[in-house]
């Protein structure tokens, strides 16, 4: 007791702000987006000895340089959107659905196996709406097996749903190595000459279906999960359990019923993927973007129009990514580096949206 | 006069631009005296010690101890300057024993045996009553609260702030409390305590300083001060302190619970055959330590918790005749328009939903109503409006979280939406916990005027003054069995604190 305590204040002091109105909010992003080019402008510079400018240039047009990288861009950015949208009615009532991936996988494969088997036999616009609603329920039963789980048993949905995608990464393996008949390890493309199954060109454009599918999809899971009775229940819980139960909600029948919707976009976007795109199945269909729409729903709070708006960031800095890495012989690592530092910086900016920092004044010494 | 033990200069705090916790607060701590920090909740109290504490580091002001200007940037600088605090959360580890638990994160050379003698030498001094090798799990809150003070005192405080030490204590587990509080003073110590109930403060304290909205009102000596002239600084106004009690003529009966027992996920019984009748018309009081079974009691008659078998609750209602409510869900329960409305602990945890505005939870209950797959918003943002207006709410806009509102604000949203409902029986826990002195009574009027108008109240609280004030009948429970039922008119508070405590019920 007789030790003297020293003089010593805490250097900042971080304070929650809640009176930030949208101007600065814009304001404080674009700030951040400057001082994103600009650092990753001096690793450029000092690392690649290379001119930041054409960097940049080049990175527009990776996304935007032709008119088909332009159609590429958004062909998958729809498809980033529609598996963030997927995971929103989940993620709203705190079910943190891990296995988009592998539900996305699953609506694929139904949707490979579909073409495979019918694609010369059924007239395709039939065999697309039997597609869409095959790979629906399969992505759906996929995300229901741990909802019925974590509504009877309470067990943990996050792990529960990751080990779902190994497991449907394994399966496609399975089925990629009974459909593969010239031992390539791949199933190639899928009815390359009768294009069964496949999406049609409308209005003169290969992707004007994909585009139109997750417009629908957004705004009627948008319009559902706000003006809805199912999408007010499904807020109640993922707000409270106990106001649920209070309210007279059948809380294990409100996660199964979100989760199942979850799921079934999820397959609708393997469907779209495969069908609409590639025309292929292998265990990179998914690409890793159900693991990216967690991020996306999370950074748009749900909101489907904030989600567009990062789905095509995100997809944007990966064209502009791989485009540098191949404009300037970079290799893969140095084009992560640059957008790491963008998305960063860009990130870091709702921190300061959110908070404020200043320095401490100094304890006045009295003597 | 003698040297100030703390002295705290101009001391603010505040948390964004919106919350000013503390302003310009000036306050002195003496040896030797019980000081209490007085006000209403939300009025910075425990802000202002915390920042005693380590807890908190003020934007502005400077702290002196022995007229010394200080820097106190953890709680660890705290304990070196002799200040100690036993928060209103008790901090302890439960599967340690007393002993463990006043030792823990103390340097070697305080080993077990030096230690124990140690302790129990503050203990035999003071006059504490410590098992010092019962686990944290087996003790009751008053043993908690013990074992925190002796923890603080073997660490060497001079300066004891304690935070609503008297919150979840019997009257007389109370009174076993300020008679060592007394001691200490004695001893030459300096105590804080933390606290919004008046008769403490004129019963134990030797100067009262109260705060309101973060500011200091004025210190006054406890002996030239009265009841009605600390309310008045505490709320800046004159307000009347009378709880009205009607009595109402043709009481008929509501409920009829028979024989009900809950059972807790560890299988025991936390509601043990507990039989009442509840009238329209009057104001049952349900007095009890909490977490003595008022919560699962409540809740197992709107159907949240499951009765066991041989428990009954009989629902008699003009409207909807007679029903047999163990073995419905809440569901069932507003499906079949029974008008049983309440009102739980907690408010934004089960009550209401805390990111959604006053419309979206006056639907709460009647969400379901209304044809087709969407909501039907229109009538309930008139009832929005109307809680709003009638009641006084203070929100930007319907829309707004109720969650970012005050408690005050939170309870009334409630409140008014069961009462909306025209209810039969209304039944209420802790309704006015945490709330300023003008908005409990109101709540006291709001429940007064629904059993004018012929509703059955249940009415669970935790202040006995005010279950004497307001209610016509008090039940008493302890460990899940009522251990009385009295005339609130006859009743005293020295009998509900011996039923409180009454172990092994009346049967």
């Amino acid at each position: 007791m007789e030790k003297k305590t020293t003089h010593k204040a805490p250097l900042f002091h971080v304070r929650k702000k809640d009176d930030t109105t949208l101007i600065q909010a814009i304001l404080i992003r674009a700030v951040f987006v400057v001082l994103a080019l600009l650092v990753s402008a001096l690793f450029i510079y000092f690392v690649t000895k290379l001119d930041p400018i054409s960097v940049y240039t080049s990175m527009f047009k990776g996304a935007f340089g032709t008119s088909r990288r332009t159609w590429i861009t958004i062909r998958d950015t729809c498809l980033l959107l529609m598996i963030s949208v997927a995971l929103s009615p989940a993620f709203r009532m705190r079910f943190w659905n891990c296995g988009a991936e592998g539900q996305v996988l699953i609506g694929g494969l139904t949707t490979a196996a579909l073409m495979i088997y019918f694609g010369s036999k059924i007239p395709t616009v039939l065999l697309l709406l039997i597609m869409l609603v095959v790979s629906a329920a399969a992505g759906g039963i996929w995300a229901l097996l741990p909802a019925v789980f974590k509504a009877k048993y309470d067990t943990n949905e996050t792990l529960f749903t990751l080990m779902m995608n190994y497991l449907a990464i394994q399966l496609v393996e399975f089925f990629v190595d009974i459909w593969d008949k010239k031992q390539s390890h791949s199933v190639g493309i899928i009815n390359m000459a009768g294009h069964g199954g496949w999406f049609p060109e409308v209005l003169g454009q290969q992707y004007t279906i994909n585009i139109i599918l997750v417009v629908v999809i957004t705004v009627a899971v948008y319009v559902y999960m706000k003006y809805s009775k199912h999408g007010y229940e499904g807020a109640v819980v993922g707000e409270s359990v106990a106001t649920a139960r209070y309210a007279g909600i059948n809380v294990p029948s409100v996660i199964r019923r979100n989760v199942l919707l979850s799921g079934a976009i999820a397959g609708i976007a393997g469907f779209v993927e495969v069908a609409g795109i590639s025309h292929t199945i292998s265990k990179q269909t998914a690409g890793g973007r159900g693991f990216t729409a967690i991020i996306v729903c999370w950074l748009a709070k749900f909101n489907p129009f904030i989600m567009a708006i990062i789905s095509l960031f995100l997809v944007f800095l990966d064209k502009g990514a791989a485009q540098i890495a191949s404009d300037f012989g970079l290799n893969e690592f140095a084009s992560d580096i640059i957008t790491g530092i963008l998305l960063f910086f860009i990130l870091s900016a709702e921190f300061f949206i959110n908070y404020s920092i200043s320095r401490s004044e100094p304890v006045k010494e009295e003597h | 006069m003698q040297e100030a033990a703390v002295s705290m200069r101009h001391i603010s705090k505040s948390f964004g631009k919106k919350v000013i916790a503390n302003k310009n607060v000036d306050l002195d701590i003496y040896h030797g005296e019980i000081l209490s920090l007085l006000g209403e909740n939300g009025s910075g109290k425990t802000t202002l010690m915390n920042m005693l504490s380590g807890v908190y580091f003020p934007d502005e002001g400077e702290i002196l101890v022995n007229g010394e200007p200080v820097s106190i940037t953890c709680p660890k600088d705290a304990f070196d300057l002799g200040i100690g605090m036993v928060h209103q959360h008790f901090k302890l580890i439960d599967v340690f024993t007393a002993l463990e638990n006043i030792l823990l994160g103390l340097p070697k050379e305080n080993d077990t045996k030096s230690g124990r003698a140690a302790v129990e030498e503050i203990c035999r001094k003071y006059g504490f009553e410590l098992d010092l090798d019962k686990k944290i799990y087996d003790m009751s809150v008053s043993e908690k609260e013990t074992l925190e003070i002796v923890k603080t005192l073997y660490r060497g405080t001079e300066i004891l702030i304690l935070d609503e030490p008297t919150a979840v204590l019997t009257p007389q587990e109370t009174d076993k409390l300020f008679a060592i509080l007394k001691n200490m003073r004695e001893d030459g110590k300096a105590v804080v305590i933390i606290t919004h109930k008046l008769n403490e403060v004129m019963e134990i304290s030797d100067r009262v300083t109260v705060l309101r909205k973060g500011e200091n009102a004025g210190t006054v000596l406890t002996s030239e001060t009265n009841e009605q002239q600390l309310t008045e600084m505490m709320v800046g106004e004159k307000i009347v302190l009378d709880i009205n009690r009607d009595f109402v003529e043709n009481k008929a009966l509501r409920l009829e619970v028979k024989h009900m027992t809950v059972l807790n996920p560890d299988k025991k019984k936390v509601v043990d055959d507990i039989s009442f009748d509840l009238y329209s018309g009057e104001v049952l009081g349900i007095a009890g330590i909490s977490g003595s079974g008022q919560k699962e009691l409540l809740e197992g008659i709107m159907g949240l918790q499951k009765c066991e078998e041989g428990s009954s609750v009989i629902y008699y209602s003009t409207a909807h005749g007679t029903h047999e409510l163990v073995g419905l869900d809440t569901k069932q329960i507003i499906g079949y328009g029974l008008h049983l409305a309440f009102v739980p602990e907690d408010r934004l945890g089960m009550g209401l939903v805390g990111n959604m505005g006053i419309t979206d939870n006056v639907l709460l209950k009647r969400y379901r109503k209304g044809n087709g797959p969407f909501l039907h918003k229109t009538l309930p943002r008139q009832t929005a409006e109307k809680i709003r207006s009638e009641l006084e709410v203070v929100t930007p806009d319907l829309e707004y979280p109720v969650r970012r509102l005050s408690g005050g604000n939170v309870q009334k949203i409630l409140v008014g939406r069961e009462i909306n409902n025209k209810p039969t029986v209304l039944m209420t826990a802790y309704a006015v916990r945490g709330l300023d002195i003008n908005t409990s009574y109101t709540i006291y009027n709001i429940l007064n005027e629904q059993k004018k108008k012929g509703v059955a109240v249940i009415y669970v609280g935790e202040d006995l003054d005010v279950l004497l004030a307001l209610s016509d009948r008090i039940m008493v429970i302890c460990e899940g069995r009522m251990t009385g039922m009295l005339d609130g008119r006859t009743a005293t508070k020295e009998q509900l604190g011996y039923l409180m405590t009454k172990t092994g019920g009346a049967h």
